[in-house]
This record gives C-alpha cells, structure tokens and sequence, in this order.
C-alpha cells in the first residue's frame, strides 16, 4: 500500500468527485471533499517523512517503465508543495460550510464539491507527475474545474470573470503545450528526468528557445505574472469568498512550482540564463509587480479585489526571489509560496466571514466593524500585519530571508523596491484597519446582524496561528526550503 | 526550397495567428471561442507534424511495418483534443449563461452592464 | 525568582495590568488603582535587579529563536538598566499625575488611555532589555503602534491627521532604514546580538560603516534627528501626561536609547573613530540642536516649543555619542538621565497650567508664577536643568559632554553647545520672567493651583532634578563598568 502513496494522492480525490455526484448531497459531499483532502494532506505528510533524506520515489503508473510510460515522481520540493496544497484545502474545507451554503445556491452545492475535488486533483497532479505532457493535462484538469468554481456563485459578474480566465488560461495552457511539444521535437521524449538530461546534449538551442519563450509566457499567464495578471482581480473579486480564498491559497502556486521545475530542473539554469537571459526578465517584471500591484490594492474598494492585487504584488515577490537564481533566493521564493499561502487564505478567510456578516465586502461601507466582528476583525490585524512582514509573523521571515538574499546577491538597487512596497502594504492595510476601527459606523449600510456560526472560525483560528507559529518557529518550513534550494541549484555559488 | 520542406510549421504559425487575432479582436464571445478552437488545433497540427516520418506508416506492431511514423504524438494529440472539447463546452456553457443574465454576448455590453 | 525571570515578568507586569484595567474598566477607582499598582510593582521589580547589574551581573532570559542567529531575548545590561529604571520610576509618578489630569479635564475614553500606557510602557521595558537589534526592532514597533491611540485621543480631525504624521514618520523611517540595516548587519555579521565591543570586525569597509551609521540615525525615528523630527511636534496633540511620559522620556528617549546601544554594541567607538574621516552623525546632529532651538525660540503655544527643545536635546545625546569619546558617551547616558526628569517636569507643569488656567500660550502666562507658585517653581527648575545651571542634573550632563568634546577636540561640538546655551536660556528664561515677573492682566482671579496628584508629581519629578545634581553616584556607579566594557 505504502508503495502506491504517490499515485493515491491524485487518485483519491479524482475517484471521489463523481462519488459526490452519485450521492447528490452536499452534507456529504462536504464530508468526503474534507475526509480526501486530509487523507490527501496527511499521505503528503507520509510522503515528505520518506523522501526527507533525499531517497527520491519514482512510482511507475501501471508498471511501465520511463520512457514509455508516466511516471510519479516525489521529491523534496515536491513533498513541499503537496503538504501546501492539500493542507490548505483540509483547513479551508473545515470550516467553510457555512460560507459556502450562504453564498452558492443550494442545488449546486454538491457540484461545488465535485469540481472542488476536480481541482484538487488537477493541483496535485501537476505536482506529483514526473511527465511534462501529463503536467498540461492536469494544468487543465485544474483549470476547467477552477472556471466552474469562479462561476458557481451568485454573482452574475462572476460569468464574465470566469469567462475571461477561461480565454487566458487556455491561451496560457497552449503555450505550455506548444513548448512542451517543441521539446519533445528535439529530445523525443516527455520524462521530465530524462529531458533534463537530453537537453544537456542538443545543440539546435533555436528550438529551445522558442521553447522557452513560449513557456514563461504560458506560465506567466497562469501564475498572473505582470502584466499577464488582468483574469485575476475580476476571478477573485465575483467568485464565491472561499473559492478566492482556495484559489489564492493555491492555484498561483502551483504554477510558480511548474515555473520552478522547469526552468531549474529541465531547462537547465545555465542555459536558462545564457540563452535567454529570464533571470534579468523575470526580476524586472516582478519588480514591476510589486509596485504595480501594491499601487492598485491601495486604490480598490472592494475588500476582495485589494487582496486580489496585493497577490499580484506577492507573486512578484516569489518571481523575484527565484529571479535571484542562488541558493538563498530560490529558498527565500519558496518560503514566501509557503508563508504567503497561509496568510493570503487567513485574509480571504475573514473577508468571507466579513461577507457573511454584512453582505458586502466594499472598505467604505464596513465603519466600525470592528465593534460588531471583533474576533475576525482582530484576526484580519493579525494577518494584515503579516503581509506587511512585522515581525513574529510569517511575513517577516520571507521578507527577512527575501532582503538577505537580495543583499548577498548585490542587487542593492532592488532593496529600497521590498521596503517601499512593504510600506504600501501598510497603507492598503491601515486602511481598512481605520476603517473598521478609527471611524464611526455608519447607520446607512446594511448589516444583516446574522450570528456568525462557530464553524466559520475553525479555518481562520487556524490560519491565523499557522501565521504566528511560522514567524515563531521556522524550522519546517524555512529548512525544507533550503534543502530543496540546494537540490535544485546544487554546487552553484 | 526551405519555405516547403517547412510547410508544416508555416501553416501551424498561420493557423495560430488567425486563431489568436480572432480571440483578440473579435468582440463576440462565440466568436472568440471559435478562436481558441483554431488556435488549439494549430498546435495539434504542430504536434501530429513532428510525428510523420517520411514514407512511413501506421505505426503497427508487425511484419512489413519497418518504417513508421511516431504513435506517440497521435496519442498525446488524442488527449488534447478531449481537452480541447471540454474548454470549448465549458467556454460555451459559460456563454449561455451570460447571455441569460446579461442578455448580450457582446464583449462591450457586457463591461458595461458590469462597471454599473 | 531569578534575576532572568524577573525581566520576562517586568515586560509582563504592564501587560497584565492592561488586562486588568479592561476588565475594572467601569470603575474608574479600581482601574486607577490596577494602574497604580502594576506600576508599582514594575518599579519594585525594575529596582530589585539594580544590585545585580551593579555587582556585574547580566541576566538573559531566552524567549525562541526564529532562525540560527536571530532570536528573541533580554539580556540586562548598564545602559538599559538606567533606562528601564527612568521608565519605571517615571511611571507611577506619570500615573499619579494622570488621574489629576484626566478627571481634571474629564477626558473620554479613559480606560483605552490606560490600557494604552501600560502597553506603550511595557514596550519600553522590552526596549530597555533587548538582547538584539531584532527584539529591540519589534518593542520599538510596538512602542509606535501603542501610542498611536494616544496620540489620537482626541478624535478629531487635527488629532487624526497628527496621527497620521506620526505614524507615517515613524513607520516609514524604521521599515526603509532600521530594518534593512539591521538585515545589513546580520548579513554582514551572521548575528545582531548586542555585544561589548560590537559585532561588526574592523575590517568592514568604510562605506559600509558609514551607510549603515546613516541608516540607524535615520531609521531610529524616534531620535528626532533632522529632518525626521516632524512626529514629535506633531504627537503634541495628545493629552499632556502622554506628551510628559511618552514624548518627553519613553519614546524619544527609546530612540536614542537605541542610537546609543546601536553605536557600542553594534559598531564599536574604537573602529568607528578610527575607520571614519568625517563624521556625518557630528553635523546632523548639531545642525538640529541649532535649528531646534531657533524654531522653539519662536513658538508661542508652551507644547510646541517644549517639543522643539525635546528635539535640540535629544539630538545632545545623538551628538555626544557621536564624537566617540568616553567622556561623552558617558555624558550622552547622564543625558537621557537628566533630560528625562527635567523635561518630563517642563510637561507636567504645562499640563498643570492647562487644566488650573486652560493656557496654552507662552503670552497667555503674565504673572501666572503667584498663582501657581508651586508649578512655576517647579517650571523654572525645570528650564534651568534644560539650560545646564548648577543645581540641576542637566549641568552634570552637559560637563560630561563638553568634556568629551574637549578631548577630541571637536570645536564644532563645543560651538554647538555654548550657542545651545544660549539659545535655550533665550526660550525658558523668558517664560520664567513673565511667570514671576510681570503683572497678570488682573481679569483673571480664578486661577487656582492645579488638583493635587498633579502638584504631587510634578514637584516630585523637580526635586528629582535636583537631587541627580547632588547625588549622580548611583548613576555613575551604574555607568563606569559599562564605559570600560567599551574600550
């Protein structure tokens, strides 16, 4: 049993998504979506104890050997990000039900929960697979049942916006496509190891090239790099609250791992940097990232769409840190996908219980919630104050080992763009932070004065420690990433 | 003669093009779907392309099938043209139920009828 | 209990007591008399590790490590012994003074007033006994972040947008400069923890030196270095107890409280004097005790110029650091000292004058010496130490300055301080003669001397200033072994 642990990671929870259909219920669809995703997060779990030591696992499907057939394969950073991704789905689920009853209507809830486990699958397949053609396919086994997600809700803007994602993504997915088949010309074969090593030994680098580029900007379309970005305020803002709060938490992340797998382990840096220069690339649009997507959270009213952009600005800071392309920054991007992970999913989080509470999620309408929701509203401080990077939070040490890195790398021009993006973060917080606390409420807008179920707090108390226990305690996440680092980069200064 | 001898490439970059300035330019929301149908099969074509081997057959494991072209390109095609067809019933689902609750598939309207 | 212990329970006495005072919040006695009486528990368990650090000892107390070389943890040495010792004495005398002043004027919302003060104190403490520069980073913000409240207490408009200034300035400085110095620091050292002797080696290059001198200068807001001092005039808003406590002693003073432990624990004087041509901390710190003093020579509201000559002052002790000399290190400690208990008696009769006769402008205050004789005495000590007359604790300071400067024969810094002088003898003499000196407008018969609590305080905190003039061996004692620590 123990044996086939990597495969039932993407088996699991595609066998139970048309189980949810059959039962046609959403208590238990709920129930499996929750029961897989634990057993999803704690076989990750298993999974990264067995490989912690470097003893990679290759899982042939069906028992045909490489070349010829798909293989599975874990290593450490692919233990990371699984623990990443099935974690946060366990801990959104939990206590997502009553959100998600409030907010999609109720002969759709047990699609909800399909296309949930869909997207699950779809996420930890392109993780798990050790197949460059099998990672398009999961890229759109996520991506279809995402679109479904996004316009599952009420909101009749919510069509549109998956609409759009679906144009991008798809574009984005063919890219991807067009260079995966492109390598496949020269080398002939999909096995992510084996093109790695034939790549070494092609000469025609014209078609590598053409390879390449075409795969940033897929990546960068499904990532929402700047300025590939537009789908993603408006997928954000109109989808149901805990399936931008899912999305958030993940769906970006999963393509910054393919980025990383591919330019690192297949690509080859050498020829990444040489031929293409993407370091200088990369690190230039992230930079524009930052300021940009800080800029435009600073602006927004919605509480949705502020969160949405500083994303934007976030994932540049990962671009950024992988842009450094050494040991201490490609670790400082990937303990920024893990720290960014829980604190974007605790912000979602209260803003879906703001949403619940007050039907709304528009900054200037929420004066003095923090009289009426004092848990969230404190719970929101806490994780604001992490994005910022204050220390003791999770934000800190990303933004610690993300400057470190930078320093030690010399790109001293890059610094002041961390800190004055840090200070607008300080700004689009501090102004809901005034908002909910420093104004007056205001009689006008309506508060629906629903008592707040318990069950909404569960994920978010949750969250909300995981972003203190990681700014106290940094060896889990922090020493994974620096293993992974070494593994990736190796023996290059 | 290397205009000909890459006709394949020629016409998978035509078809992509037309595909992509059909999504791009196009403010019709069926419309560009059948722009992405394009451009997807541009890049079937490329991958197909990559697969035949000059005078070779169908790839059958027997006596007299010394020569034949990649299968497994034709497979990878296979899947992506399943793919392909769930995008395009998705995309046009999605666009059913827009033209219900916005009553237009016009990309401007429906801007909009959402600014407001 | 250990010596260790006791500094994790000195950061958790105010905690506690804010949560007491939340709870006893509708009973204004009960929650002055929590206030009263984790103050002074504070002050007792400040003082009870007074005979340690004087014997030598330097207790540590461990909270966690974040990674390899960065943890959060106390370690009690000389300097911050004497700060958390102002701070803690100060605190009850403040409260005291406090409930005169907040019944006197009958202030709203008291009770996040209070809980605000234990935090903002509790900060300090955590400030005074940082082991690093990263524990001292996280008490410094939240220092900022607890007397914001305060500072806004008022409510209204003017008292946001000051609250926004003072923010602003303060965040911003410490997250552009203090934090990527710091990150700078552990870059270049692989630790920030404050050590005798400094822990950046001698071989680090000048530039670098000077880079990160300029960074912590200015990324230590709270020193009030020009051109970073706008938050302290604008911090005026707040009620006068949390200018006296907050703007007087614990925040600037947490400033350059730092700035000093940065520039011997951090840098050491001895590489630094001898690694650095010019030094460019010398002119910007005497460029603000001039330009200080100028702009409060001209205020008329009695706050504003007391916030003007709290900057010049401050910049005192940034200067005396900076010229590197024993001596003046030694002056720039004494300095924090006394400046403390001068200035924060200039506040208290302020305040007093405010509540007894709601003035706030220094021409408002003819004749105002014979009906608040006590306060206007009190005032005029007050101003003399700021000056550096003999009986006060500011002339003992200020020996200790010039005599550094003398012996590394720095004219700038000797020229800075005689115009000082001068210039700060042009600001309080005047307010001292038109108190005592001139004859009041005669329409005004109802000024009385203010409640009592307020009196208390404030002719305690003048008879302090005093009492350092004649008695600085406690504080001297303190000093020496950290001064050969040094060197």
């Amino acid at each position: 049993m123990t044996s086939h642990l990597a495969v039932l990671q993407v088996v699991t929870p595609l066998l139970a998504a048309p189980v949810v259909v059959i039962l046609h219920n959403k208590t238990l669809g709920w129930l499996i979506a929750t029961l897989v995703s634990l057993s999803c997060f704690i076989i990750a779990c298993v999974l990264c104890l067995q490989i912690y030591d470097g003893n990679n696992i290759v899982y042939t499907l069906g028992g045909w050997a490489a070349p010829a057939g798909i293989e599975y394969h874990v290593d450490r950073l692919t233990a990371f990000l699984l623990i990443i991704i099935s974690g946060l789905a366990t801990f959104i689920l939990i206590g997502a039900r009553e959100s998600i009853d409030n907010e999609i209507s109720a002969d759709r809830l047990y699609l909800f929960y399909t296309a949930f486990l869909l997207n699950l699958t779809g996420l930890l397949g392109v993780i798990v697979t050790g197949d460059a053609f099998n990672v398009f396919v999961f890229i759109e086994i996520a991506s279809l049942s995402s679109y479904a997600l996004i316009s599952i809700g009420r909101d009749k803007r919510s069509l549109y916006a998956a609409y759009q994602y679906l144009i991008f993504g798809t574009i984005g997915a063919s890219f991807i496509l067009i260079a995966i088949g492109l390598m496949y010309a020269v080398t002939g074969t999909l096995n992510i190891h084996d093109l790695h090593e034939r790549l070494a030994h092609v000469q025609d680098s014209r078609t590598l090239i053409t390879a390449l580029a075409f795969f940033i900007i897929g990546i960068g379309l499904k990532a929402a790099i700047w300025p590939l970005h537009i789908w993603l305020p408006d997928a954000y803002t109109y989808s149901p609250s805990i399936v931008s709060t899912f999305l958030a938490g993940t769906s970006t992340k999963v393509f910054i791992y393919v980025l990383i797998r591919f330019v690192f382990s297949i690509f080859g840096i050498e020829f990444s940097i040489n031929e293409l220069s993407v370091q200088y690339i990369l690190m230039s649009v992230a930079l524009i990232a930052i300021v940009y997507g800080s800029l435009q959270a600073i602006k927004q009213d919605s509480l949705k769409r502020l969160l949405a952009y500083s994303s934007i600005a976030q994932i540049g800071y990962m671009i950024l840190a992988i842009s450094l392309v050494t040991v201490a920054g490609v670790a400082a991007g990937l303990i920024h996908v893990f720290n960014h992970a829980i604190i974007k999913v605790t912000l979602f989080l209260c803003v879906a219980n703001i949403i619940y509470f007050t039907g709304t999620d528009s900054i200037n309408k929420l004066a003095g919630l923090g009289k009426q929701m004092p848990v969230t509203c404190g719970l929101f401080v806490i994780a604001g104050l992490s994005i910022i990077g204050v220390p003791l939070t999770a934000g800190f040490t990303s933004k610690w080992f993300l400057i470190k890195a930078t320093i030690d790398s010399g790109y001293w021009l890059v610094i002041p763009v961390i800190v004055i993006s840090s200070l607008m973060a300080i700004v689009y917080i501090w102004k809901v932070v005034e908002q909910i606390y420093f104004k007056e409420a205001d009689h006008a807008h309506v508060v629906t004065n629903k008592a707040m179920p318990y069950s909404m707090y569960v994920s978010l108390f949750v969250f909300t420690a995981a972003c203190i226990y990681f700014g106290l305690q940094t060896d889990i996440n922090v020493g994974l990433a620096q293993l992974i680092a070494d593994d990736l980069i190796g023996a290059r200064p | 003669m290397i205009i000909l001898e890459h006709i394949n490439y020629w016409v998978v970059v035509i078809l992509m093009m037309t595909g992509f300035y059909v999504v791009i330019s196009h403010n019709n929301l069926v419309k560009k779907l059948i722009g992405i149908n394009i451009f997807q099969t541009s890049i079937f074509i490329l991958f197909i392309s990559f697969g035949k081997v000059d005078g070779g057959t169908a790839p059958i494991l027997s006596e007299g099938y010394q020569n034949f072209s990649a299968p497994l390109p034709h497979v990878l095609i296979l899947t992506a043209i399943v793919v392909g067809i769930a995008t395009t019933a998705l995309g046009l689902a999605l666009v059913i139920r827009i033209n219900r609750a916005f009553n237009t598939v016009e990309d401007d309207e429906i801007k909009k009828a959402m600014s407001q | 209990m250990s010596s260790s212990s006791m500094l994790l329970v000195a950061v958790l006495v105010p905690l506690l007591g804010a949560i007491g005072i939340y709870i006893t919040g509708k009973h204004p006695n009960l929650r002055e008399t929590v206030t009263l009486i984790a103050a002074g528990l504070l002050l007792l368990i400040v003082y009870s590790l007074l005979p340690g650090v004087l014997a030598g000892a330097r207790p540590e107390y461990k909270f966690f490590e974040i990674f390899p070389g960065l943890d959060v943890a106390f370690r009690l040495e000389p300097l911050g012994m004497l700060f958390a010792c102002i701070a803690s004495l100060l605190w009850p005398v403040n409260s005291i003074y406090s409930i005169g002043y907040m019944r006197g004027n009958n202030e709203k919302k008291q009770t996040c007033f209070y809980i605000c003060f234990a935090v903002a104190i509790a900060s300090t403490i955590g400030i005074a006994f940082s082991a690093n520069l990263i524990t001292l980073f996280i008490f410094y913000e939240t220092l900022t972040l607890s007397t914001y409240p305060l500072v806004t207490h008022k409510g209204n408009d003017a008292a946001k947008k000051s609250g926004r200034v003072y923010l602003g300035i303060l965040l911003t400085t410490s997250i552009c400069l203090l934090l990527p110095a710091i990150i700078w620091i552990y870059s270049i050292a692989d630790t920030t923890a404050f050590t005798e002797g400094g822990i950046l080696p001698a071989t680090t290059h000048k530039s670098v030196l000077l880079a990160l001198l300029l960074m912590t200068t200015y990324g230590i807001g709270k020193a009030a270095v020009m051109p970073v001092h706008r938050w302290l005039p604008a911090a005026m808003v707040a009620p006068t107890p949390v200018s006296a406590l907050l703007h007087a002693v614990a925040v600037v003073k947490a400033g350059v409280f730092s700035i000093v432990k940065i520039m011997t624990y951090i840098f050491s004087p001895a590489v630094l004097s001898e690694q650095l041509d010019i030094n460019f901390v010398i002119y910007l710190s005497s460029f603000t005790i001039i330009a200080a003093s100028f702009v409060a020579l001209q205020a008329d509201n009695l706050k504003r110029r007391l916030a003007y000559s709290t900057i010049s002052q401050l910049s005192y002790v940034v200067l005396a650091t900076a010229l590197l000399a024993p001596l003046s290190i030694l002056g720039a400690a004494l300095h924090i000292l006394a400046h403390a208990f001068g200035k924060i008696t200039l506040f208290f009769a302020a305040g007093s004058i405010y509540t007894a006769a709601h003035k706030t402008l220094v021409s408002e205050l003819d004749g105002i010496g014979y009906k608040m004789p006590i306060t206007m005495l009190a005032f005029t000590i007050g101003s003399l130490s700021m000056i550096g007359v003999p009986p006060t604790a500011g002339f003992v300071s200020k020996w200790f300055i010039l005599q550094g400067s003398f012996s590394v024969d720095s004219t700038v810094a000797i020229a800075v301080i005689v115009l000082s002088t001068l210039l700060n003898a042009g600001y309080f003499l005047p307010i001292v003669y038109r108190a005592f000196l001139k004859k009041p407008d005669g329409a005004e018969q109802s000024i009385h001397e203010a409640p009592l609590p307020m009196v208390m305080a404030l002719s305690f905190t003048a008879l302090m200033t005093i009492i350092l003039f004649f008695y600085p061996d406690l504080a001297l004692s303190l000093l020496e072994p950290w001064l050969e620590s040094l060197s």
